[in-house]
């Protein structure tokens, strides 16, 4: 019986100290949601500056026909970029972008294309690398606070890849060819959108060839007074065709970017709330055991008790014997 | 005196931003000063350029830029970079090193290392 208690006591202890952690860990992620959400709200100036000139430039080009906004005709390689987080301890979130990505993937091979995958972040490095998948490229190290230059790091391949186009390694023939950059025809980006503190939604979003937003959804106060009328005709340096090719690859490095500063907002929040959960479990847990404790503890004192008297009683037994 | 509001955004966060009666900038195509009511353009910057706004209030303004762009429209101004850096915030000590580290070799790293250190000693004022 004794035992019973001390084991016990050993477990509510152990459960107390992890409570201690998962709660550190919701708290430290709570926080990093508010700083990430912070960051793609500092983000979005850039992002909306850039969607507006490009959408100028769109409009006074004469040609439109830069690579990176024309669909191939014949696509035969797409390059896939999944965005996981570096650790774990966030319940479901992995699992549901690799999941969003594994579908992705299946639906570009029944339209007769070859995914080839980019990946983002040790976890979803892992999962490939385990089931033996070839992985063309990999970064890892930043997936909590990731910064311009990653979004660039990984921008400048892929938008390399994609202006190599797969028909450099001659047709389907020359797949593995020794050409050490293999090119692809379209570039997909596989994310998790942050929602909410409660909901990420995995996304899947296709950046070239890509479509030109138009941000013609009233954004009223910024520049709308001036863009009321048909866009200002444009004076270009250098020519537009020349500012368009330069400007495509950078907005392509903006969207990856923002892909990722909401990755790591949604990381967060899995995060805090897959903690959430195990501070509440460890919560309940460490009231059942106490609740059983004293069981155990009610218990051993009523034996006790009950051995004093039986002894105490034998004992007059045997003195009223005499 | 005729104003303008200008811009300087980099793609983490807004440098600056206010009124501005004149905005200096070097495109690929040469040196290019901007005033109030300026026909509607874009430009691309030079690789590591520098950036230089006179306000409203009579001050400068100086900033690095990096892999820049302006635009141009009726009576805004905003400058588009993937990095920038205002005189004030540059750690000059750090970018002369990086420069003397940069001094020769000719790959596109090195480059580019020399190209950013060399627009922050420019924006911070210094001689270069």
């Amino acid at each position: 019986m004794a035992a019973q208690l001390r084991v016990l006591r050993r477990r509510i202890r152990s459960v107390q100290s992890t409570k201690k952690i998962t709660r550190a860990m919701e708290l430290i992620a709570t926080s990093r949601i508010s700083r990430a959400q912070a960051r793609v709200e500092a983000a979005r100036p850039y992002a909306e500056e850039i969607t507006k000139v490009l959408s100028a430039l769109a409009g006074a080009a004469v040609s439109l026909d830069t690579p990176l906004l024309v669909e191939r005709e014949n696509p035969q390689r797409a390059a896939v970029l999944v965005v996981t987080s570096d650790r774990g301890m966030c319940g479901a979130y992995n699992a549901n972008v690799i999941r969003a990505a594994e579908e992705l993937q299946s639906l570009l091979r029944e339209q007769g294309k070859t995914p080839k995958l980019y990946v983002i972040g040790r976890k979803g490095l892992n999962y490939y690398r385990f089931r033996r998948r070839e992985v063309v490229r990999s970064w890892t190290g930043f997936s909590e606070q990731p910064g311009y230059e990653n979004a660039a790091d990984a921008g400048n391949t892929l938008v390399s890849a994609f202006l190599a186009g797969s028909d450099d390694t001659d047709g389907g023939s020359g797949e593995d060819g020794s050409a050490g950059l293999e090119g692809v025809d379209e570039l997909h980006v596989v994310y998790s959108e942050f929602r909410s503190m409660l909901s990420q939604v995995p996304t899947a979003r296709r950046v070239a060839p890509l479509e030109v937003e138009y941000s013609d959804n009233g954004d009223g106060g910024a520049g709308g007074s001036s863009s009321s009328g048909p866009l200002p005709s444009y004076d270009f340096e250098p020519e537009a065709d020349i500012l368009l090719a330069n400007l495509l690859p950078k907005y392509i490095n903006t969207r990856i970017f923002a892909a990722l500063l909401e990755a790591a907002a949604s990381e967060s929040a899995a995060r805090r709330q897959a903690m959430k959960a195990a501070t509440d479990n460890a919560t309940d847990m460490i009231q059942d055991l106490t609740r059983e404790a004293n069981q155990a503890r009610q218990a051993q004192i009523t034996q006790e008790i009950s051995e004093i008297v039986g002894g105490a009683e034998a004992l007059s037994a045997v003195g009223s014997d005499e | 005196m005729a104003e303008m509001t200008v811009e300087l955004v980099a793609v983490e966060r807004r440098v600056w931003s206010g009124k501005a009666s004149s905005l200096f900038a070097r495109t690929l195509e040469g040196e290019l000063g901007v005033l109030p009511g300026h026909a509607p353009l874009l430009g691309e910057l030079v690789e590591g350029g520098v950036v230089t706004v006179r306000t409203s209030d009579g001050e400068t303004v100086t900033a690095a830029v990096f892999g820049g762009f302006l635009s141009v429209t009726g009576e805004k101004v905003s400058v588009l970079a993937e990095a920038a850096e205002l005189a004030g915030e540059i750690d000059v000590k750090a970018a002369r090193e990086a420069l003397r580290q940069a001094e020769s070799g000719d790959d596109q790293e090195t480059i580019s290392v020399r190209q950013r250190a060399t627009a922050r000693l420019k924006a911070a004022g210094e001689t270069v």
